[in-house]
């Protein structure tokens, strides 16, 4: 029985990952930072609800494949827990994204769907990664800030993992329900057209 | 679906998915992704690399020097990895939908009040991304959407404070204004 993960490190995997998860975020509206920029106003609530639903559904699909033998336990990559470098990390990528209207997979997006800006936004991340680079013996320190024991949910909790994952399932669905009274109270969301042709409206 | 012109600039305009479907989508993604790697995705593990390149190209001393990206170069080319690949499908996969859809444009987007404004701030929204993703050790994709796969504690407190300070940075650039943009 073919037990994942494959652990394949080649150019079919990359090229096919990169290939969907590129079709994917454009066509969820994700390459216009018109779009992207408008969950920070609270008008347009697809970056949450896509990302929180396909966190869900990997989640849930890589439990399934566990309980039926099919994935290894412990397989698979866990982001280490530390926690204060991630903090500072995702609220540094947060200002970085209300500021220059993307993230850093979303600037490639942008780029490859017409976008100088998203060029430029990309510049900066190479400028942002010299002066870290250039800082790094006064900022190593951060990397490795407020790492505790737990590395997921589970452990942290203590709780089953399909307890977090019905947890999770209906955060899912509350993004959804809440997102959208939102968007219709703010005249969200942002249409293709907007996002292709007009950012005004 | 025939190309549209400058003359024809609102025609055939493909609308986005619906998110549940895009979420659907990127979810089952991001699940083929560690069933074949054994990771998830990512977009800054290249910059990184590509940092590290270009800075060997045009300081070489100064990068085998330093102790972050000297790493990187020790063993030859730098962009010699997956994540390169992945990237480089991002862009193809990106390309092909927005021009697919009619949605590909050559354009400043946001430039509504001023192209060299929306430019300069482009590159420092950049800029504090790259820095952030060096810290976090990894960016939205890549510590948040496969960390939280993963039900990494670390990407959900790397989403909370990536949310929360996206909110207090718009408001803060933007005032109460939630129209588009």
């Amino acid at each position: 029985m073919m037990v994942f993960p494959a652990n394949d490190a080649g150019i079919t995997s990359g090229l096919l990952s990169g290939v969907l998860f590129g079709y994917v975020l454009e066509n969820a509206g994700f390459g216009s930072p018109c779009k992207l920029t408008a969950q920070f106003r609270l008008s347009d609530w697809s970056v949450f609800k896509v990302m929180f639903s396909a966190i869900v559904v990997a989640a849930v699909g890589l439990y399934l494949l566990r309980l039926a033998g099919y994935a290894e336990d412990g397989g698979f990559f866990v982001t280490p827990p530390m926690l204060g470098a991630a903090a500072i990390g995702g609220a540094m990528i947060g200002v970085g994204f209300a500021v220059g209207g993307y993230c850093p997979g979303t600037s490639v997006v942008g780029l490859f769907s017409g976008r100088l800006d998203a060029l430029l936004f990309l510049i900066g991340i190479v400028l942002g990664t010299w002066i870290f680079a250039s800082a790094y013996d006064e900022v190593k320190w951060l990397t490795s800030l407020g790492a505790i024991e737990a590395e997921t949910l589970p452990e942290l909790t203590g709780l089953p993992e399909w307890m977090i994952l019905a947890g999770l399932g209906i955060a899912a669905v509350a993004v959804f329900v809440i997102g959208t009274r939102f968007e219709r109270r703010l005249q969200g969301p942002v249409t293709a057209e907007q996002a292709t042709v007009g950012n005004t409206r | 679906m025939t190309r549209t012109t400058a003359s024809n600039r609102t025609g055939s305009i493909r609308t986005f998915w619906p998110s549940w479907l895009a979420g659907l989508a990127l979810g089952l993604v991001l699940l083929l992704t560690f069933l074949m790697t054994g990771h998830g995705l990512g977009a800054t593990g290249f910059t990184t690399r590509f940092a590290a390149w270009i800075g060997e190209m045009l300081a070489p001393a100064a990068i085998a020097a330093n102790d972050y990206l000297g790493p990187m170069v020790e063993n030859g080319n730098p962009l010699a990895s997956w994540i390169t690949w992945e990237v480089l499908g991002v862009a193809i996969g990106a390309l092909a939908a927005a021009y697919s859809s009619g949605r590909w444009r050559f354009q400043i987007s946001g430039a509504q009040s001023g192209r060299i404004k929306r430019l300069s701030l482009a590159v420092g929204g950049g800029i504090a991304a790259g820095f952030g993703a060096r810290v976090a050790a990894g960016c939205t994709s890549g510590v948040g959407l496969s960390g939280g796969a993963a039900l990494s504690v670390a990407a959900f407190v790397f989403l909370a404070a990536f949310f929360t300070v996206g909110v207090v940075a718009s408001r803060l650039l933007h005032g109460n204004n939630h129209r588009n943009p």
